[in-house]
This record gives C-alpha cells, structure tokens and sequence, in this order.
C-alpha cells in the first residue's frame, strides 16, 4: 500500500492524473502515488546500484518510500571512475 | 615488505596504511589495465567519482573490479565530490557517495575556477565543516595556502591535500616553498600532495621535502604503459620516503670538497 509524505503529496488534481517530474533534466510521466523506490526499480536498477537526490536533497535508500510529487526533480547518481 | 617499510606506516583516523601512494581511477585504456595499475602500485587508497545517471540502467561493474584488484593489498576506496562549486553541493554529494561506497572516507573537492580548476578556499571550508559535523573523514583538496590549511583542520579535516599543481597538468610542485612552509608550521599532521604530478621524479620529491603520501592519476593513466608507469611511482615514492628519513644533505652555496686533501702522497708544482 503506498502512503503519501504529507510534504511531499501531490495536490489532489494532479494525483488523479498522475504527476510529471524531471528525471535527469528530462520530464517524466509517473502514476500517482509512484515512491522513490518505485521508480529507480522502474528504471531497472537495483536499490543499492544507485543514490537519489531529489530537488538537490540527498534522499536516503532508507528514506525512497517518499511519494513523487509534481515537478520533483529527481537525480540518480551511479558510481565511475574518478581521480 | 622489510621491518623498515613495516615501521614506517601512517594513519587515516584509526586506519594504519604502509603504502604512501594514493592513486585516481580515471582515464585508464581498459579496465584491466586499471586493475593491473593498481596492483602495480601497491595503493591502499584508490579514488573513484560519481557521476549523474543518464543512461537508462546503471553498470558499476567497474567497482567489483577495483574493488578485487585492491583486494590483494587491503585498499580502500576514497570517492570524491568533483564537479562541485557550492558547498551545499559538495555535501549532498558527499552524502550519496557514503551511501553509495559504504564508506565515510570523502575527497572534498570544490572548485571555485573552472580555468585551473582551483578550489573555492570559503566553500571547502564551509563544506568540510558540516560533513565533519555529519561524521565523513574529510580529504580536502586544497590550495598551499597556510592559512586556508589551519581553517581545514579547525573545521575538522584530520588531513590535508594541497595541490601540487592544477589538475591533470603534470607541472611537478609549482610553489616548492608554499609546501616547505606547510610542513613546516604543521609538522603533526599528513599532508597529501594530490594533482600536478606527472612524472615520478615530483612524487620524490614531495616525499623528500616530508610529505606524507601521494594522490596522483594523469601520471600513470596517461602513460604510453600505465602499469609500469604505477609501478615506477611505487619505487619513487619510497625512494623519496626513505631519503627523507634518512636526511637529506643540507645545500651549499659553495664547493665542498669531497675527497680529503691532507696527507696527499703526491706533490704537483
């Protein structure tokens, strides 16, 4: 069962159809009620291949059950090479 | 390994390390080849970044592959924030790259020039007094400046990294007194010279001068052969370690003679 963070629910109107974010710069069409962790595993990765962000918060794989909400801009972080 | 490399061993927080090269991931012709430099070099501290996911699923396959080639000599890895110019950036990266890593350990870059890549003195220390706060083991890559340096430790950096030179440019130790000077009036704490090294000759010589260790990348991962170029870091910076402790001669302005002249058995009018 989802639960909507009262902080972050979307506002009833866009709930009923859904709610766009910006994934990686990109708007992205989610179904209502999508979590953090909903969508990175959507997106094919395993909760522990990536770290999330959104609206350029660090957000915790503890702390993915948080509802998208409308224009949530969402950045995923994966791991590389680096000097 | 003899009882005097064992003896001569340094210390991140509570973790003793005996190798004294610290060495960056990035550039390498192939993986294997990354791994092989690894093991050449004998690092027990190996960088790595993150990066924005873009593409539509992730590989970090590359990480088991590090991670195994730094298995055989107990490394760790040390992520890193590049790419960040605010501090409130550098901490939320901070934050991921723990999570991500599982490990506290963070390389605090924060660049306030995009030019020479030089880092913004305000917001590294800004940064590193808040991911001290929140627990990390901060590396700050920093500039020689002294004063900027004392403001790292006050902040809560247990180390310091000053740059050799602008990143990638393989220039050696540009300000040879700036870094003399900071040993000098910090004689109790590592001191890491990270980027600017290009051949091993300027790894030597920051360990003769007293440096604690080394982090270098370009050096190696652009050599026409990475894996003997790590491996002749390797044998420079202990060479230079090993000078070091054994005292390096104090310079003349004037010949000194080396041979003893008295007691010549030859005459010469």
């Amino acid at each position: 069962m989802k639960s909507f963070d009262k902080s972050t629910s979307a506002p009833v109107e866009a709930s009923a159809k859904g709610v766009t974010i910006q994934l990686d710069d990109q708007p992205k069409h989610v179904p209502a009620g999508t979590t953090l962790a909903e969508l990175v595993a959507a997106l094919g990765h395993a909760p522990q291949a990536v770290s999330t962000a959104v609206n350029g918060a660090f957000v915790a794989r503890t702390a993915r059950d948080r509802v998208l909400a409308e224009g949530d801009t969402v950045l995923l972080f994966q791991p590389i090479v680096g000097g | 390994m003899n009882k005097g490399a064992a003896a001569d061993s340094w210390m991140v927080g509570d973790v003793t390390l005996a190798s004294r090269f610290l060495l960056g991931t990035a550039g390498y012709p192939s993986p294997q080849v990354l791994a092989d430099a690894i093991a050449a070099s004998g690092a027990q501290i190996v960088t790595v970044g993150l990066k924005r996911q873009l593409a539509a699923a992730g590989d970090n396959s590359f990480v088991e592959i590090i991670r195994a080639a730094m298995a055989t000599h107990g490394a760790r890895l040390l992520p890193n924030t590049a790419g960040c110019t605010t501090a409130r950036e550098a901490v939320q990266l901070a934050h991921m790259a723990r999570e991500l890593y599982d490990t506290p350990w963070i390389k605090l870059e924060v660049v306030g020039d995009e030019y020479t890549l030089q880092p913004d003195p305000v917001e590294l220390v800004e940064a590193a007094r808040q991911l001290a706060r929140d627990g990390f083991t901060v590396f700050p890559y920093c500039t020689d400046d002294l004063v900027t340096c004392k403001r790292l430790l006050d902040a809560g950096c247990p180390l310091l990294m000053p740059w050799g030179a602008p990143i990638g440019s393989g220039q050696g130790l540009v300000n040879p007194f700036a870094l003399r000077l900071l040993r000098e009036r910090l004689p109790d704490v590592p001191l890491i010279i990270d980027a600017g090294i290009g051949a091993p000759s300027h790894a030597a010589q920051a360990m003769e001068m007293g440096y604690d260790a080394v982090l270098l990348n370009s050096a190696v991962s652009q050599a026409s052969d990475p894996v003997r170029m790590a491996g002749a870091f390797r044998q420079a910076i202990e060479a230079g370690r090993t000078a070091y402790r054994a005292g390096v001669m104090a310079k003349q302005d004037f010949a000194v003679a080396t041979t003893p002249v008295t007691g010549n058995p030859f005459l010469i009018n």
